[in-house]
């Protein structure tokens, strides 16, 4: 019999579930997968949440809610580092923790710590951890994991050429076969943000559907070349902890400085730590450097109506400042 | 050189008399008040946490009184204290001061920056005398905040516990008047006299409280409203897990000399939780459960809005409540918090523990026949 595996849909989720859904289906395990994030999600999760969370953990809280009688187990790594002397968001080193203390009735949970803080060779561990579950054979583990890496090294080829993550897993999951391919658009608009927020079209409300109905161009920090990114990181006066933050912080200083996009946009959860740091910095940099930019910031109670509003105005000014900025008018 | 710093609760005694000693103008920010909080919120970025707020009112109102060199720690994350100085720096430089900022960041391996902030600071490449100057200032720091731990008890136990206000605010006036270690030292004695002829009622036994949470909060007593003075009139014994000098002893002491305080938090803590997750959450959770077994009456729980180790630990607590039996109360204080509620809910605290405690000692009566 094989064992199921529960992945909520949200947080990491949107950076690895490719990695993780080829690792647990090499070992024989069934994954189920939550629902996309819906109202009904979001009310289970604010309920069993502490308050002061932020919306993507909440939500994360729901998706867990949702999962938890229908799997043997649940798959909530402890995410401490991805990188050598990187650190992800306090709240998701804490958040299997968060999760078992706010929730009751749980299936056991996988809370294998992955921590690349120091060294590389951590992974291995962790790897070897998990799939103890499963198997005794290491040997089959480590050909498990390694297969599900190759898949996700292509997977992270169709980033790099440029297919934003939202359809980019999509794609994977077959549930479109063809990538929306745009016409010739003229604007390019850099959305930045957490990519649990920017790619769950629930929390972020379609903003990047919307943005590509209007003919822009919509880049994200995911499909920037990792290269420039940690060039242009290496430029602030001190070194960035956060991985998250080197991407967004370091993609954006790249497009703004080359001057490769017309205006951003950036999607924060009410209440982020990283994003009042992070954002800071980007917004400083865009007004340096002439760039329209734009905050969303998104709760439990945001209206969809008036961040429509906010886009609609958003992209009439950049178009109109397109088309004026060298226009002076004769009436004073 | 003018040297400043920001306030956390009582450090500014030490690294005063420290720097006095090396013959360094200081410039001691004047006390946090609502001025204060208004420039920090109005130059902050919206959603940072409080204290980079009002790291930014010290530094205004210093630079007004003629500073040009602020001093401040770093830290290499994963909390967002560790972006402290990169946007400090920019809002400095956005209103126009042209200030000198040394930050000293742990060494992570280059202890040549390190060393170079430090003596630019100073003014002497003397190690000798750096290193006992820097000592005076611990055991000054670890005497201060001696003095306030005892005040805090003797407020619990005294007949009228407002005498001892008067005392410790004589003492924060009187000690920007002093310069130097020593006679810091001797004002701090001289006070501890003062606090010990305090009449007392020995037959008072007060409720114990512990005060736990995210440092700067816990420490700096007009973020938190001077919870312990509130308390302490209230005729409760409080007792914080977080000192400066704790940090202090905690960072530099080397490990062979035994566990810190703050490490036993971490071993306290590790059923619940096993690995950091930045700022003081791991140890929140271990000094609540420290409280717990010592006996407390209740536990406090201290956070800026938005504190993201924090919000980690408050979750944590809800099931070291119920496991320990002991009432924590988790108190969030921003700019806009407001005394009247927060003196409603810390009196509202202080009942409960009273009634449980009396509930306890009838049914100890009860069931001693």
């Amino acid at each position: 019999m094989s064992y199921k595996i529960g992945i909520p849909r949200a947080l990491l989720y949107y950076e690895y579930y490719p990695l993780w859904k080829e690792f647990f289906t090499e070992l024989g395990a069934e994954i189920v997968l939550s629902s996309n994030t819906n109202k009904s999600i979001l009310n289970a999760g604010v309920s069993s949440c502490v308050d002061e969370a932020c919306l993507p953990v909440k939500v994360f809280h729901g998706h867990v809610e949702e999962l938890k009688n229908k799997v043997d187990y649940l798959f909530i790594p402890k995410f401490i580092s991805v990188y050598k002397k990187e650190y992800l968001c306090p709240k998701l080193l804490g958040l299997p923790e968060m999760v078992i203390n706010s929730i009751d009735n749980l299936p056991p949970v996988i809370d294998v710590e992955i921590n690349l803080l120091k060294s590389d060779d951590n992974l291995h561990k962790s790897v070897i951890e998990i799939g103890k579950i499963f198997t005794s054979d290491n040997k089959k583990i480590k050909l498990a994991f390694d297969k599900a890496i190759s898949r996700f090294n292509e997977y992270r080829k169709l980033l790099a050429n440029g297919v934003i993550p939202i359809e980019a897993i999509k794609v994977y999951n077959k549930y479109v076969n063809s990538i929306t391919t745009l016409k010739n658009s003229k604007y390019k608009i850099l959305v930045l943000g957490h990519s649990y927020n920017l790619y769950d079209e629930f929390l972020s409300m379609k903003l990047i559907e919307k943005l590509q109905k209007e003919n822009m161009k919509v880049i994200t920090p995911d499909i920037v070349d990792i290269g420039k990114i940690n060039h242009y990181i290496s430029k602030l006066p001190k070194r960035m902890f956060w991985s998250f933050g080197r991407k967004i912080v370091g993609a954006s200083s790249y497009l703004i400085e080359e001057k490769a996009v017309d205006g951003i946009i950036y999607i924060s959860s009410f209440g982020c730590g990283l994003d009042s740091v992070l954002i800071d910095l980007v917004s400083r940099k865009a007004k340096k450097y002439k760039v329209p930019f734009t905050l969303v910031t998104i709760d439990e109670h945001s209206g969809e109506a008036g961040v429509n509003t906010r886009l609609e105005a958003f992209i009439d000014m950049i178009i109109w400042r397109d088309r004026n900025e060298d226009y002076i008018s004769t009436h004073g | 050189m003018k040297i400043t710093f920001p306030h956390m609760g009582n450090t500014y005694i030490a690294v005063k008399a420290m720097f006095e000693d090396f013959g360094l103008e200081v410039v001691v920010p004047p006390k946090c008040s609502k001025r204060t909080l208004e420039l920090g919120t109005k130059y902050s970025p919206e959603s940072i946490c409080l204290p980079l707020k009002i790291n930014i009112g010290n530094y205004i109102e210093s630079i007004e009184k003629g500073a040009d060199t602020i001093l401040i720690t770093g830290s290499c994350g994963p909390c967002r204290f560790g972006f402290y100085p990169v946007i400090e720096r920019e809002i400095l430089k956005d209103l126009g001061y042209d200030v000198d900022i040394i930050v000293f960041d742990p060494p992570d391996g280059n202890y040549k920056e390190l060393i170079n902030n430090i003596t630019r600071a100073v003014n002497t490449k003397n190690p000798i005398k750096m290193l006992k100057s820097f000592n005076r200032g611990r055991i000054i720091l670890k005497e201060v905040d001696k003095l306030f731990e005892f005040s805090n008890k003797i407020r619990a136990y005294a007949v009228n516990s407002y005498e001892v206000d008067e005392i410790m605010q004589r003492f924060s006036e009187d000690v920007l008047k002093v310069k130097g270690v020593i006679e810091t030292r001797k004002l701090i004695r001289r006070t501890f006299e003062e606090l010990e002829k305090v009449e007392i009622d020995n037959t008072k036994r007060p409720l114990r409280i512990g005060i736990v949470g995210e440092i700067y909060t816990v420490i700096e007593p007009y973020v938190n409203l001077d919870i312990e003075r509130k308390l302490g009139h209230m005729g409760v014994w409080v007792d914080k897990f977080l000192t400066t000098s704790r940090w202090v002893e905690h960072n530099l002491k080397p490990s062979f000399l035994g566990l810190s305080e703050e490490k036993k938090a971490w071993e306290a803590a590790k059923p619940y939780i096993r690995t950091l997750v930045g700022g003081h959450g791991r140890e929140t959770v271990g000094s609540a459960i420290m409280y717990a077994e010592k006996g407390y009456d209740g536990v406090i729980q201290l956070l800026p809005f938005s504190c993201m180790p924090e919000i980690v630990a408050e979750t944590i607590l809800k099931t070291v409540r119920k496991d320990y039996d002991i009432p924590i109360l988790t108190l969030i204080v921003d700019e806009l918090t407001g005394e009247t509620g927060y003196v409603t809910r810390l009196e509202a605290f202080v009942d409960l523990l009273k009634r449980r405690r009396e509930e306890r000692n009838f049914e100890r009566v009860l069931f001693r026949s």
